[in-house]
């Protein structure tokens, strides 16, 4: 016995190891015919008892008025608050004198996808979206711009809700 | 002559294919069944159930870069895979498989070498294997890989000579060292699983540790040695050392059945017992011999997913504490029972000889699972500070 090892405290003539193993194999064998967890994921995408949470935050969306243009008025808020600092907004102006964004573009790889930019929103317009499948072939693809978001429709985000912390 | 070399090559080539199609099956059975133990469903996009996945794996390993450390022996270092796949082959040629098969120039045994001392073979080119791996470690010029090196030499060495002294009641019982005498003989009186019950315990838990398979899988203990032996190997020369794992497996797999459970021997009826040959019979007992090699690969994976490692000191105690007295003893013991009715009663072997060898080995048995049973195999360290085990 080396210099310094522990000794464990084990019950020594009461353990049985022979039919614990023998156990051990019963239960394993058991389990080969047990039904699989295993969810077939890219046909499967949802089961009986999952499916992705309506607050899942994913890439963004914007939302757009009955005329198909986006509803972001360029107030200036969401790359304010954006603490990654991925949002990237240049404001104009119409003859009307109606903001709309000249420049939007939201880099995906930047993002830390708090939903920061949906909370603060005041129309509504930008949304963090119920979407996991990104997957591009290079990568100035994952900056997404004013059409690309407004072009997005998966469903969006319904953030946490604080009156309702358990989503019930 | 012309006939025996032709069939000699023809035997070996298919042989040597029927082997490396099962050890790839083998490996996607072995991660099917894990997967299904864990309540998983396993690889299956590959092909109908994953059937392919073997194929896609091998086209990966040859396709990988090939990785050479910059301090590594490097002969060694490049031929250790082939060192440990060889021996692993090299065995299963004097296993008979099926019935002989009548052609039209003779009969063809269905064995690639009927070597007359084929026991001794077995014993002699199973532990060659342990060089590919020992050079392995060694060759890689890294300590966790010299360690796992190291592991699986003491750990073969222990284990080999369990593995003997239990062959060794198969010897004294079949009185031939022809595989084929072996299996002649357990036709004629019962499987030797019965009348060497024991026999088949010390050959079983020996031939785990031999093939280095969870629970004696020191040499690449990954939570310890990173992967033992094979760290410093990438692309196919490490698929080579997996080939050689399940290749032993097989073989190993197929030397219990031999040994032990009759071999090609249909069991419950003597139809395949004698000539005439026919190609039927070739098949079925071929098939059968399949069927029972296949349970052991079963057994072999269905262990690995359900028991823990050993510690490498519980290892060692099991082996040259538990294992070799066990095998001495019972050789003992086994020696003076056939003496004794051999010499004295005069029996031939037989069903009688049989039952009556098994019911000692019943006895024997009980006797030992009960000693064993006792907290022995892996005594925690305070029994052994206190002199107990």
């Amino acid at each position: 016995m080396a210099v310094g090892v522990k000794l464990m405290k084990r019950p020594g003539s009461a353990t049985s190891y022979v039919r614990a193993t023998l156990k051990g194999m019963a239960l394993t064998f058991r389990h080969l015919f047990r039904p699989k967890v295993t969810m077939q994921y890219p046909e499967e995408k949802s089961t009986e008892d999952w499916t992705i949470s309506s607050r899942w935050r994913g890439t963004h969306r914007m939302l757009t008025d009955e005329q198909g243009r986006s509803k972001c008025v360029a107030c200036g808020l969401c790359p304010q608050i954006c603490p990654a600092n991925c949002i990237k907004l240049v404001p104009g102006e119409d003859e009307q004198g109606n903001r709309y964004p000249l420049i939007y573009e939201i880099d995906e790889f930047r993002c830390v996808f708090c939903g920061y930019c949906q909370e603060v929103c005041p129309e509504e317009a930008i949304h963090v979206g119920v979407h996991y499948e990104n997957s591009e072939y290079s990568r100035d693809r994952f900056v997404y711009d004013l059409e690309r978001l407004c072009a997005q429709t998966h469903p969006v985000s319904t953030l946490w809700d604080p009156s309702d912390p358990r989503g019930e | 002559m012309t006939f025996f070399l032709v069939s000699s090559i023809a035997k070996v080539v298919v042989v040597f294919t029927a082997i490396l199609v099962a050890v790839a099956l083998i490996t996607l059975l072995e991660r099917r069944i894990c997967a299904f133990i864990q309540d998983r469903l396993g690889p299956n996009r590959v092909g109908p159930q994953g059937l392919l996945q073997p194929a896609a794996d091998g086209l990966k390993s040859l396709l990988k870069e090939e990785t050479l450390p910059a301090q590594a022996d490097k002969v060694l270092f490049l031929l250790a895979p082939a060192i440990s796949f060889t021996p692993a082959l090299l065995t299963f040629a004097v296993i008979p498989f099926a019935t002989p098969l009548p052609t039209p120039w003779g009969d063809v045994p269905m064995v690639v070498a009927d070597l007359p001392v084929g026991f001794l073979y077995i014993l002699a080119i199973s532990s060659l294997g342990v060089y590919g791996v020992t050079l392995a470690g060694w060759s890689s010029n890294n300590k966790y890989a010299l360690l796992g090196g190291l592991r699986a030499s003491a750990q073969m060495i222990s284990y080999e000579i369990a593995l003997g002294m239990s062959t060794v009641a198969v010897l004294l019982l079949a009185g031939n060292v022809t595989l084929s005498q072996v299996i002649a003989q357990q036709q004629a009186g019962g499987w030797y699983v019965l009348s060497l019950l024991v026999a088949f315990f010390i050959f079983l838990v020996s031939a785990f540790a031999e093939t280095n398979r969870v629970p004696f899988d020191l040499p690449e203990a990954e939570a310890e040695l990173i992967a033992g032996y094979h760290t410093e190997y990438s692309a196919m020369k490490f698929s080579m050392f997996y080939i050689a794992e399940y290749a032993n497996m097989v073989t190993a797999s197929a030397l219990m059945a031999t040994l032990f459970f009759g071999g090609w021997d249909i069991p419950f009826t003597s139809w395949d017992n004698g000539p005439p040959w026919t190609l039927a019979k070739t098949l079925a007992t071929g098939a059968v011999f399949c069927a029972k090699t296949a349970c052991f690969v079963f057994l072999y994976i269905w262990v690995r997913w359900t028991l823990p490692r050993f510690r490498y000191d519980q290892l060692m105690a099991l082996g040259w504490k538990v294992l070799l007295p066990l095998a001495l003893v019972y050789l003992t013991v086994l020696a003076t029972a056939v003496w004794y009715l051999k010499e004295r009663l005069g029996w031939a072997y037989g069903p009688a000889f049989g039952w009556a060898l098994f019911g000692l080995n019943a006895v024997l048995a009980g006797l030992l699972f009960w000693w064993l049973d006792r907290g022995r195999i892996v005594s925690g360290s305070a029994a052994r500070a206190e002199g107990k085990a």
